[in-house]
């Protein structure tokens, strides 16, 4: 199909004027460590203001500074805020990849690039705009040392010349940026202003990207996942955090110290949490097991390799039956892999982490306010089940820029789950730490410290029986994983429900979490568009996988399982827990090339597995 | 104390009997240092009078390690796992600073897979008691060689150690634990004393107890048996303690006596012997150390000490009650908050 697909689409792209309003995805190439964040935040918030659905991804080394970085802004007037293939627009500022940059860009593409570069000559299919930047930077900031810093703020006034953006909203942008800087802000705003001049008095403008003001981002907040989720820890009352620092979970918890300090401090002074920076990430989880036992809603945050590290904890959490709270930031592995690109491949290993017979509870958020909600889910689950929960973000989640509503004043109340106190013990007179007296295969619990001389009990990794006492029978450690695994049943109807699209009717099913979700709604209407393939779509926000998602696969022909790792992991943890005659209806679509999903690969490879 | 005879059974400040601290029983090997250790904390904390459901008892893996299982069953416990205990502990005391935290690892689960855990305990002056059962070798797996064995003591097998001992004393003290000492299950009188001080203080106390391994390190040609103990325990003062609770009814001479202030008001009290010492000098207790082991000299007594060092739940200033047990609306801001927070991400 590929090669007159290619020319119908860019005939069409040069036809259609109206295509690319609202609806391009921009590329700046620069430096790390050039000050390039700023502009490009500001470019996103000065398109977002104007009411125009964008999303933020940053391509970024696992370098501090002097590597290429590319930041990519797509507006989208449908909402799409996914990952785009293509490139639209590229703002090449960085030497070392303008070349290969440029040689990568589809036909009909538009650069913007810094003069001295001359890449105008590399292509005839493309539309050039060449900037003196360093000339135009000389003007407008006297100090020489600053203007590396400058610099990239002009690229800013010279496509809200190009793209139609309103000055006013970059202003605005700007200042918000800079916030108490003000001087930072004046030179900044000077350079902005210089750029959109330049751009009005010597470019014509020649490419399709524009902007046209819209009113789809009223009332909505513009946030990483990570901060998402360090927001709806504080609100689900976390009390106790250690962690290792580790990209690209860090900012999560320097991002809730910051919060805790200005939020979580009394008048008094006296701080209602503790955060420790752990010396790794074996201690961070021993310090969470610790406070989870002792009562605290203790968490950490981390990535593959501190989940690596986690595995023994991990199951002793599961054996010992202690609440925790881990969130994985997940990168590509295996070993130190790329840092700094996304996945979702610690999801097989997560499932069942630890030697032995483990299950862990694990949630999916796909949104920035999914990392509010579940942040409060993982908490009541974890204290509810007694057991260690893995909440599996992504490095596009967490540290990628997304709009969002914002996020709803928690309704559900702080469930601590069975703890029994002093006076649940003067009035039973005693318990048994691991008796089923409920049926649901959780034990009631008692803190250290409680006052009561029944009230202790032996935690211990190693056999025991309902009375948490030490034992080598074969029935008292078969009895107890039978009953671990009951409770583990029961989180099934009380894990997050997935979310269902479509009519319910189709042939196709699509199953994905996490971010693939972005790329599935967009693939969802490509499908149907382009092909006329209706879909159903299932997606899943927890582990062990809710009721429905056997229904689901039951009502399709065939289920496509999306998701971003090599080994279809989700699709194996799937096809462990389905019955033998559902397994066969399942297709893995697999992408992992570190980049987030972009939903033109999905399309392209389920249209490829339909047999088209 | 149980010379008594009267009907009534003996009992502490708090009403408690002796009784009321026991454990489990043991099912370390008869004779194990480690059981000796367990009666000491036993007496201390009854003689302290210590609420044992204030207590949580903290361990790795090993012999060590279980022998909380056999002394005060009134208070919660974990067995852990391998040289983890020291972030274990940490999180319970984070999550409950009114926990009296009593640790239990032995040198395997201390000086080998728990060191990387153990220096950053120590770095952080946690309130915490962290007690070493130290034999040498490792018991649960049968008497391989620990790293606070000695160079050219001698396993049962003939083989011979060469490489030198990890000094968990002078590796506690110069990253800042504020009370460590060493001494000898074997010796009562000493071991008592030090734990009680141990209760009296506030931040983190390293006690390393030399404790024979009938089993698999007590023959001739090993450094830590109850023989070489006896031939080598060299205690550098005579270490009497005086609980705040009680009155103080001997005077004691400070040329030969320091007199330690603890935090809570009680006194230690460590009469010098051999040599002129000071357990408030951190050099002078590194160097006495190494001496020490020159010599081939087995010190035991309080090397260092400082009552008032600020401890790591200082430094996180957080809540008088327990960050464990805080309502609801004290760890979940108001809808304004969020409000204010939503806003500035517009």
């Amino acid at each position: 199909m590929a090669s007159t697909d290619v020319i119908v689409q860019e005939v069409s792209r040069r036809d259609d004027s109206q295509r690319f309003v609202n609806d391009f995805s921009l590329q700046v190439a620069t430096v790390n460590g050039s000050g390039s964040q700023s502009a490009n935040t500001i470019l996103l918030r000065s398109i977002f203001q104007m009411g125009i659905p964008v999303s933020g991804k940053n391509l970024f080394p696992s370098n501090i500074a002097g590597l290429p970085t590319w930041y990519t802004i797509r507006a989208n007037k449908h909402g799409y805020i996914g990952r785009k293939k293509e490139i639209d627009f590229l703002i090449a500022m960085n030497q070392e990849t303008a070349r290969e940059d440029v040689l990568s860009l589809s036909p009909g593409a538009a650069v913007l690039y810094d003069e001295p570069m001359n890449l105008a000559s590399l292509r005839p299919d493309l539309t050039f705009y060449s900037v003196p930047f360093d000339k135009i930077v000389a003007t407008v900031c006297p100090e020489a040392k600053l203007r590396k810093l400058v610099k990239n703020m002009i690229y800013v006034g010279v496509m809200a010349h190009l793209l139609g953006l309103d000055m006013v909203q970059v202003e605005n942008a700007l200042r918000k940026q800079f916030a108490k800087k003000v001087k930072a802000a004046d030179l900044n705003w000077g350079a902005a202003q210089a750029g959109f001049d330049y751009a009005a008095s010597s470019l014509s403008k020649k490419d399709p990207c524009r902007v046209e003001r819209m009113d789809k981002t009223a009332g909505k907040i513009i946030v990483d996942g990570n901060t998402a989720a360090a927001l709806g820890s504080m609100f689900a009352g976390v009390t106790v955090v250690t962690w290792y620092p580790i990209t690209p979970s860090s900012s999560l918890v320097e991002t809730l110290i910051d919060y805790m300090k200005k939020y979580r401090i009394r008048p008094d002074g006296k701080a209602t949490f503790a955060i420790v920076q752990a010396e790794d990430e074996l201690a961070a989880i021993g310090m969470v097991i610790g406070a989870g036992w002792a009562g605290a809603r203790a968490m950490t945050a981390t990535a593959g390799p501190g989940i690596s590290l986690m595995a023994e904890f991990a199951g002793l959490g599961y054996y010992v039956e202690i609440p925790a709270v881990i969130w994985d930031i997940q990168r590509v592995g295996p070993s130190t892999g790329l840092p700094t690109r996304t996945s979702q491949g610690d999801v097989l290993f997560t499932a069942v982490l630890s030697h032995g017979d483990t299950k862990h509870i694990m949630l999916f958020p796909a949104s920035v306010e999914e990392c509010f909600s579940m942040a409060q889910d993982a908490f009541n689950l974890a204290e509810w089940f007694q057991t260690p929960v893995f909440v599996m973000s992504d490095l596009d989640l967490g540290m990628n820029n997304w709009m969002s509503d914002p996020f709803p004043y928690p309704t559900q109340p702080i469930d601590r789950g069975k703890v029994l106190s002093k006076e649940d013990l003067d009035r039973l007179g005693g318990f048994a730490r691991y008796k089923d007296v409920d049926g649901d295969g959780i034990g009631w619990r008692t803190l250290p410290g409680t006052d009561h001389p029944a009230a202790a009990y032996f935690t211990r990794g190693s056999g025991h029986n309902e009375k948490a006492q030490y034992t080598e029978r074969p029935d008292d450690y078969e009895n107890n994983m039978l009953r671990l695994a009951r409770k583990f049943e029961g989180a099934r109807a009380r894990v997050p429900k997935s979310v269902q699209m479509g009519s319910g009717r189709e042939r196709v099913g699509i199953i994905a979490y996490g971010t693939s979700h972005w790329a599935i709604l967009e693939s969802r209407d490509q499908l149907r568009n382009e092909h006329g393939l209706e879909s159903d779509y299932l997606r899943l926000r927890a582990y062990p996988f809710p009721h429905e998602v056997q229904d689901f696969i039951e009502n399709h022909e065939r289920v496509y399982v999306v998701e971003q790792n090599r080994d279809a992991q989700l699709f194996d943890l799937l096809r462990l827990d389905l019955p033998v005659e559902q397994v066969g209806k399942l297709r893995s679509i697999a992408h992992c090339h570190g980049l987030p999903l972009d939903a033109r690969s999905v399309t392209d490879e389920l249209m490829s597995l339909e047999g088209n | 104390m149980a010379t008594t005879s009267s009907a009534e059974p003996k009992t502490n400040r708090i009403g408690l009997t002796v009784i009321d601290y026991k454990g489990g029983r043991t099912t370390l090997c008869a004779g194990c240092g480690h059981n000796a250790i367990s009666e000491r904390i036993i007496d201390a904390m009854y003689e302290m009078g210590v609420q044992p459901e204030r207590v949580a008892k903290l361990s790795g893996i090993g012999c060590s390690s279980k022998s909380p299982a056999y002394f005060m069953s009134r208070s919660h416990s974990f067995n852990a796992v391998h040289g983890r205990m020291p972030s274990v502990a940490t999180g319970a005391v984070l999550a409950n600073h009114n926990l009296i935290a009593l640790g239990v690892s032995g040198d395997g689960d201390t000086a080998s897979i728990g060191i990387g855990q153990f220096v950053h305990l120590m770095r952080r002056n946690l309130p915490l008691i962290y007690i070493i059962e130290d034999n040498g070798v490792y018991g649960l797996t049968k008497g391989q060689f620990s790293a606070t064995a000695d160079i050219g003591s001698k396993l049962k097998t003939g083989v011979i150690n060469d490489l030198p001992p990890i000094d968990t004393c002078a590796l506690a003290i110069q990253l800042g634990a504020s009370f460590v000492g060493r001494s000898f299950s074997g010796d009562k009188r000493q071991l008592l004393a030090m734990l009680k001080a141990a209760i009296a203080h506030r931040g983190t106390v390293m006690l390393d107890v030399i404790s024979p391994c009938v089993t698999f390190n007590d023959h001739e040609g090993s450094t830590k048996s109850y023989k070489y103990m006896k031939d080598h325990d060299e205690p550098l003062q005579e270490i009497s303690f005086i609980p705040s609770f009680e009155e103080i009814d001997v005077d004691y001479d400070p040329g030969t006596t320091v007199d330690v202030t603890m935090h809570d008001g009680s006194h230690l009290r460590l009469r010098k012997l051999d040599v002129d010492y000071d357990p408030t000098n951190k050099l002078r207790a590194i160097a006495t150390l190494t001496e020490a082991h020159h010599e081939g000299e087995t010190l035991t007594g309080v090397f260092y000490i400082d009552p008032n060092k600020p401890t790591f739940m200082d430094l996180l200033h957080v809540t008088d009650e327990p960050l464990a047990t805080l309502p609801a609306d004290a760890v979940r801001p108001p809808k304004a908050v969020l409000d204010e927070v939503m806003e500035s991400l517009r």
